[in-house]
């Protein structure tokens, strides 16, 4: 465990392709769902206990034990990741894959990178890349939880003007509740190795997949997702 | 970097001059520049001028649109799988320098369904003076400004119109008209770039984009050399 190497993965700076997607908030403004502080305060936890509790699982899965090929396709399950809810794993996962692989040369993600030449799912890139780190199954699940939120997070900052320092106080008031969907998250990714992928949760977010459906069809937005 | 030697193995990491299968890459040249300034305009232009000599390809960074995309599709100066736009999540400059991940996925992708290419011209979003190229990105870099955004932006340097491999003052023939004088223009131009080159360029007039047509076919001389 090496704590330095876990702020340098967790940055928001690290260059892995998040900055242009909003993880479905640039969708929930323009509905009206996310109009001020608070709201965003209420999108970020809906979207922390759904899509992020379920990346957070991917994520400690394949950090704890990589059988990538067997992830990445738990990952693809209908039931296991919602298909969009509000990033698209799979182009996220090759930019974090391009990154990591500079960042940490390392054999297992070169091998994950000749199997998905178009890339993995971005929370089991994030496992392998964490492993790569010689960081653990709890770091992976912090990185994807985390990232879960503070993405939506400074995206509204751009897309309501809204005030920089509340944005991060949303994120610092959800803090503990990241720490719970954490704890879950590493203790379902642990008995992957020995119960399978089935028993990673399934949490999803309707309004989310059906918000970034909505959002991938305009003509005219600030945010990829 | 060369993290991977197999002929078949994942594609590069970032500003590999070779591709994975050990041909060398196109050569990837930047256009930025201020809103408004000219910089699909000069896109456009060199694409007419130089696609009977080169196999070409455009990627656009728009802001909020695919506008940029759509005006060279329309005026029809490539052929539709040869031009690809990227979103930027509100912060072009981001896109091209700080963060180039979805940039170089498009550039490869280009060379991978297309390619072989010689070139690739990568369009940033219109955005301030400030905005450069990352080297991962592009191996060279041509700032486009205006005569009509002001007589003094040459002298108030940045970046861009510092360090660019090429300065291109674009609407000349607008210059009676906004009072711009073309000469302070330049003299700024040099005290800021030394020995840097500056094409002063109309595209109202025959062949307008000529010298900045042949400053990239040096670059490309060069890079294929």
């Amino acid at each position: 465990m090496s704590g330095a190497a876990l702020l340098v993965l967790a940055d928001g700076r690290f260059p892995a392709g998040g900055h242009a997607h909003s993880g479905g908030a640039e969708e929930a403004v323009k509905a009206g769902r996310i109009t001020d502080a608070a709201s965003l305060e209420a999108f970020c936890r809906g979207r922390l206990h759904t899509a992020g509790l379920v990346a957070a699982a991917l994520a400690a899965a394949a950090a704890a034990a990589p059988t990538p090929s067997n992830s990445d396709a738990a990952a693809d399950a209908p039931d296991a990741l919602p298909r969009r809810c509000g990033w698209p794993p799979r182009r996220l996962g090759r930019q974090l894959m391009r990154a990591a692989r500079a960042t940490w040369p390392d054999a297992e993600l070169d091998s994950l990178a000749r199997e998905f030449p178009k890339g993995a799912h971005q929370p089991v890139v994030l496992g392998l890349t964490a492993r790569a780190a010689g960081l653990g199954a709890a770091d992976a699940a912090y990185c994807a939880a985390y990232e879960s939120v503070s993405g939506s997070a400074s995206a509204v900052v751009r897309l309501l003007s809204l005030d920089p320092f509340e944005a991060t106080a949303v994120l610092a008031r959800v803090a503990p509740e990241v720490d719970r969907v954490v704890d879950r998250a590493v203790v379902a990714g642990l008995r992957v190795p020995g119960e399978g992928a089935g028993v990673l949760p399934s949490a999803s977010a309707p309004l989310l997949e059906i918000g970034a459906e909505a959002h991938a069809g305009w003509g005219v937005r600030l945010f990829a997702s | 970097m060369h993290l991977d030697h197999s002929p078949h193995g994942p594609s590069a990491v970032s500003a590999d001059a070779r591709r994975a299968d050990g041909a060398r890459r196109a050569l990837r040249v930047g256009l930025g520049g201020p809103v408004g300034s000219g910089k699909t305009a000069t896109v456009a232009a060199l694409c007419r001028a130089l696609r009977d000599e080169f196999s070409l390809a455009v990627v656009t960074n728009d802001i909020y649109t695919r506008e940029d995309a759509e005006f060279l599709l329309r005026e029809a100066v490539l052929p539709p799988e040869r031009i690809t736009a990227v979103e930027t999540g509100a912060c072009p400059h981001t896109a091209i320098r700080d963060d180039i991940s979805a940039n170089l996925e498009a550039v490869e992708d280009l060379e991978d369904e297309v390619g072989p290419l010689d070139l690739v011209l990568v369009e940033s979003g219109g955005d301030n003076l400030t905005a450069t190229f990352s080297k991962g990105l592009v191996d060279a870099q041509i700032f486009v400004i205006d005569v009509a955004g002001g007589d003094d932006i040459p002298r108030k340097g940045g970046p861009g119109v510092t360090t660019a491999d090429l300065l291109v003052v674009n609407k000349t023939d607008l210059a009676p008209y906004v009072g711009s004088d073309l000469a302070r223009m330049a003299a700024d131009a040099k005290a800021q770039r030394a020995e840097l080159p500056v094409v002063f360029q109309s595209l109202r007039s025959e062949d307008g984009v000529r010298e900045v047509a042949v400053w990239v076919r040096e670059q490309l001389a060069a890079w294929t050399a």
